[in-house]
């Protein structure tokens, strides 16, 4: 619901058509989008908005640095599904936030990111706290803005939410001198939005698909590869009863786990670098790829001259720029997926008879399933992914950083339901699971959120507790301690002779300590034996916890496709 | 292999700094880029010249280009009937005995002396690629000393729609 704004006085604002400030339109402006939280940080070049803020009551949450502030408007964004929204000053500030919004465009996050910027009669001249963030975000960006009129303003912002929200999401950046903010215009925010050179295609073609219904009869190994572009456009009900309809295996990207429920007897796992034997297996030996909302990233791939050799492939994207970009596609569909996977249903093609491929795909399951070896008495961070999925039953929302606790929590966290896995996958950016936990949350308040993160990545954005403690929010955050960059530890062990040069941390800070000056519960755990009760204790307890997990220091992520290698030709997959 | 394409975009602030510098994070070799207002003051005409690897790198350039906001519409003519011109300004070394003989070879190619200074002389010339080219090769052997060229600009003969009217872009079409 969006914010009624109100005079100090408390009488309602009436906005349409009224004479007011470039800072006081932004924010009318906001909350006519619905938007019900800001994540966000002030300083000199955006106070005037940040005084609207304070005079209209919009809720804002203050991070304790940029970067946190847009990781947990993505966090918000990728559960919600409604555009995250993040303010912050000029200069520094909004070079802070250049990182979290190549997250986003990477991951296809809906944003709108509004940065201050010096006035306009010091543009150009090195003022202080000035940065050319128009010409820096640029390549990061779906689209970006600077407001020179204030009169601009309402159609800005209205363009902003239109471009971040429809075709394939995206940040969009609107870059506001403070001259403009301060500066009075009329607010008019009933128009429409008029970009002719902005025209997403939602509906597939029809003989597309067609040719798509037709190439299903003919398959006799097909797959499906489910992408988050699944879960942006809201079709994973329309993938289960798609899927269900012509009994086709789904394997799904890192981004696309939820899109298919993670337990469902044609679920093949993840498909990748460290993907499951079967998932990988059935790329390569597939006729009939049909890639849904996925962009053949090459962490899914491998090797592209080993990439599905025997496979007719049909891709289906929104972003026509991306069929075609890595892989040669026989069959392009261009168009939303929900529409996509709606018109596949209604076409009720003969689903293609796959009796023995569904045999060696089970068979693939049965002999080479993800594996660890229980050892003495140290805590296995796979048991402990596998603990949290327990407990949890699968309804937590997930948050990660980057890394082998990424990696372990996607393979050992079954993800049954769309819209509970937040991570970064693109970008692979470390210091993003925390603080995109505390927007989950925002997002969604009634629900367990569960930050899974690297003692390395948390440190990288740990000041964010500072909002847990202030607002209590119930994040609980479980350190995958191996005191080491374990994913660069591991790469130097397997490519680098094992020179561990710069990923090993001899000395780690006390974590519960940590917490606890946060006025945050802290636990530390190293007895395998006490993680289960620790962890019911922990999901059971009402506000943020940290609990600090030292797990066995040299594990690896297995099984692994070695850089330059294909699909089959994955190493670790068994014991 | 050499390509033309033509761009119409919105005449706004950053969008020459938008295209080229897609062209440049997405190792696109460009060779030439020129661009003006049209007919419409609020639109712009670009033409680029772009070497491709194959038919995959050419769909990868104009896809990205359509996915900028700012771009209108996107359109290889390469193989159309297009008219295309460049512009060149040709400062050649040119004694005073050279000078009639430089106006001549600058006759048939509809050349002309823009600028006479004491020991040079400035060419202008209009045309396709080949035809400056031309020029400038037999110039060489008096030893040119400035070398300004446009690149080209272009579009297709004949009747035109207006970028307004233009069918949403889908790589079906």
């Amino acid at each position: 619901m969006s914010p009624k704004l109100k005079k100090a006085d408390g009488r309602e604002l009436k906005t349409e058509n009224q004479e007011m400030t470039g800072s006081s339109m932004l924010i009318q402006a906001l909350a006519r989008e619905k938007v019900d939280v800001i994540f966000g940080y002030p300083g000199g070049a955006i106070l005037p908005t940040y005084d609207e803020i304070y005079r209209t009551g919009i809720r804002h949450i203050l991070a304790r640095h940029e970067q946190g502030a847009i990781h947990a408007a993505e966090g918000y964004a990728r559960v919600s599904g409604k555009p995250g929204v993040c303010v912050v000053t000029s200069g520094p500030g909004a070079t802070n936030v250049v990182t979290g919004i190549a997250d986003a465009m990477i991951d296809s996050l809906p944003m709108v990111v509004i940065t201050g910027q010096v006035a306009t009669s010091v543009i150009g001249t090195d003022a202080f706290q000035e940065a050319d963030v128009v010409g820096v975000t640029m390549p990061i960006t779906k689209h970006n803005f600077q407001v020179r009129d204030v009169e601009e303003l309402p159609r800005i912002i209205k363009e902003a939410f239109h471009i971040a929200t429809t075709g394939r999401p995206g940040p969009v950046l609107i870059d506001l001198p403070k001259d403009v903010s301060t500066a009075s215009g009329f607010f008019n925010y009933d128009q429409d939005v008029d970009l002719p050179g902005y025209q997403p295609t939602v509906t597939p073609n029809k003989h597309q698909i067609k040719k798509l219904v037709e190439a299903v009869t003919k398959a006799d190994k097909p797959v499906i590869l489910a992408g988050a572009g699944v879960l942006h456009s809201g079709a994973a009900k329309e993938l289960l009863d798609y899927v269900e309809q012509q009994k086709i295996p789904v394997s799904s990207t890192l981004l696309g786990l939820g899109a298919f429920p993670g337990n469902h007897e044609l679920s093949l796992g993840m498909a990748g670098m460290h993907g499951t034997y079967t998932s990988n297996m059935a790329l390569h030996e597939t006729d009939l790829l049909i890639s849904i909302g996925a962009r053949f990233d090459d962490r899914v791939t491998g090797n592209l001259k080993h990439f599905a050799p025997r496979a007719k492939i049909a891709h289906i994207d929104i972003d026509p720029a991306e069929i075609g970009k890595n892989i040669e596609t026989s069959i392009p569909v261009v168009g939303d997926a929900k529409e996509a996977l709606r018109m596949l249903f209604e076409a009720k093609g003969t689903p293609c008879d796959c009796t023995q491929w569904k045999e060696q795909l089970n068979e693939w399951k049965q002999e080479n399933p993800l594996w660890y070896k229980e050892e003495g008495n140290s805590l296995k961070p796979q048991r402990l992914i596998e603990m949290i999925y327990e407990e949890t039953k699968g309804e937590a929302v997930v948050t990660t950083d980057v890394g082998q606790h990424q990696m372990w929590a996607a393979q050992y966290y079954k993800f049954d339901k769309p819209n509970c896995w937040v991570t970064s996958g693109g970008l692979g950016t470390m210091g993003f699971g925390f603080p995109s936990a505390i927007g989950a949350q925002f997002a969604e308040p009634d629900k367990q959120v569960v930050a899974v993160l690297g003692d390395a990545g948390f440190q990288m954005t740990a000041q964010e507790m500072s909002i847990l403690q202030e607002l209590n929010l119930p994040v609980k955050i479980i350190l995958v301690n191996n005191a080491s960059l374990g994913m660069v530890r591991q790469w130097q062990q397997l490519f680098y002779e094992e020179r561990y040069s710069n990923s090993l941390f001899p000395i780690q800070p006390d974590f519960v300590k940590m917490a606890e000056a946060y006025n945050i519960k802290g636990w530390k755990i190293e007895d395998p034996n006490e993680m289960q009760g620790a962890l019911k204790e922990a999901l059971n307890y009402e506000g943020p916890v940290l609990m600090d997990c030292r797990v066995h220091k040299d594990e690896n992520v297995y099984p692994m496709i070695a850089p330059g290698k294909g699909h089959h030709e994955m190493e670790g997959v068994k014991p | 292999m050499k390509r033309t394409i033509i761009a119409t975009v919105n005449n706004t602030s950053g969008v020459m700094n938008r295209i080229t510098g897609l062209f440049a994070r997405r190792h696109f070799n460009i060779e030439s880029i020129t661009v003006g207002m049209t007919e419409n003051p609020s639109v712009s005409r670009m033409t680029f010249v772009v070497n491709v690897d194959d038919q995959r790198g050419l769909d990868q350039v104009i896809k990205q280009l359509n996915k900028q906001v700012d771009v209108l519409k996107v359109r290889d003519i390469t193989d159309d009937a297009i008219v295309a011109r460049e512009l060149a300004l040709i400062k050649v070394v040119a004694a005073p005995q050279h000078r009639g003989e430089i106006s001549a070879l600058a006759e048939p190619f509809r050349a002309s002396i823009v600028d006479v200074g004491r020991e040079s002389v400035t060419l202008q010339v209009t045309g396709d690629q080949q035809k400056v080219e031309a020029l400038i090769d037999l110039l060489k052997p008096y030893g040119i000393k400035e070398l300004a060229r446009t690149g080209i600009t272009a579009f297709k003969r004949g009747t035109k729609k207006s970028v307004f009217e233009s069918p949403k872009y889908s790589i079906i079409n």
